[in-house]
């Protein structure tokens, strides 16, 4: 069962990916990125990553994937009927994005990588993260977190009307 | 099935699809989405190989994941914003006409 459902996931991710990138209509590539994204977490789960399984469905489900559907109904004109994005350099992109693929296959599958088997069920992995950010890493958490500020203030500022022009 | 390599296979075609995009998509926000899907790899990379290959009270692949996801939020608002102002000074947010440095 849990077999068929993982399958089921990869099979998800693969093909609304895939439609992400190819799709003419940005809605549409909005909206697959959805199922992409909630098909990241689900994987997320059978690592047994729960904490970030949930983080993932409310940070990106819920704020990246909304910014970017405010970026796409901001950036067209509402008299053309059709949200248009076209796309050029298909054949070098496909050659591309294949190659880097291959030899990422080809490195995943021949190098040791030094598995441990533990088969061991994890308990809720929250507090050991919340002291690991805490103790650890603090400095990059309080740096990641002025980054974070610096960054929306600079995007708030950024896309703001200019009052006195 | 439930192993490493299926894990990192799936990250790697996430990643070589986002490169796809970033390289043939023209519209801006269309490129950010690749973005999005390159940045999502990289984090499974991160719990994948966390799980697989250290004890299950190592968590570090975790806390690297929450902070690529706070700079993947970090920088789609400010691609945003950017993209926002394109569309402002241009009328068009496709990546091939913007190659004038005067606004």
């Amino acid at each position: 069962m849990g077999e068929v459902f993982f399958i089921g996931l990869l099979f998800v991710i693969a093909i609304s990916a895939i439609w992400v990138v190819s799709s003419p209509n940005l809605v549409h590539s909005a909206v697959s990125l959805l199922f992409t994204l909630f098909g990241v977490a689900g994987l997320y789960v059978f690592l047994y990553a729960d904490f970030l399984a949930a983080t993932q469905v409310i940070i990106y489900v819920g704020g990246i994937l909304v910014l970017i559907i405010f970026g796409v109904m901001l950036t067209n004109r509402i008299d053309k009927p059709v949200i248009e994005s076209n796309s050029s350099n298909k054949i070098i992109g496909v050659f591309v994005s294949g190659f880097i693929f291959l030899m990422l296959s080809i490195i995943v599958f021949q190098t040791n990588w030094g598995e441990i088997s533990n088969n061991s069920e994890g308990s809720s992995s929250v507090s050991l993260i919340g002291k690991l950010i805490l103790c650890d890493y603090l400095l990059t958490f309080e740096l990641i977190s002025i980054l974070l500020l610096a960054a929306l203030t600079g995007a708030a500022m950024l896309a703001r009307k200019k009052i006195n022009e | 099935m439930n192993n490493l390599q299926v894990y990192l296979l799936i990250s790697s075609f996430l990643f070589s699809v986002g490169v796809y995009a970033v390289i043939s998509r023209q519209n801006a926000v269309a490129i950010l989405m690749g973005i999005e899907l390159i940045l999502n790899s990289a984090n499974i990379n991160f719990i994948a190989f966390n799980r697989f290959t250290s004890n299950l009270e190592k968590l570090d692949g975790h806390v690297f994941a929450i902070f690529v996801t706070v700079l993947a939020a970090a920088e789609a608002a400010v691609a945003l914003a950017i993209i926002i102002n394109l569309f402002k000074n241009r009328g068009s947010v496709n990546v091939d006409e913007a190659r004038e440095l005067r606004g």
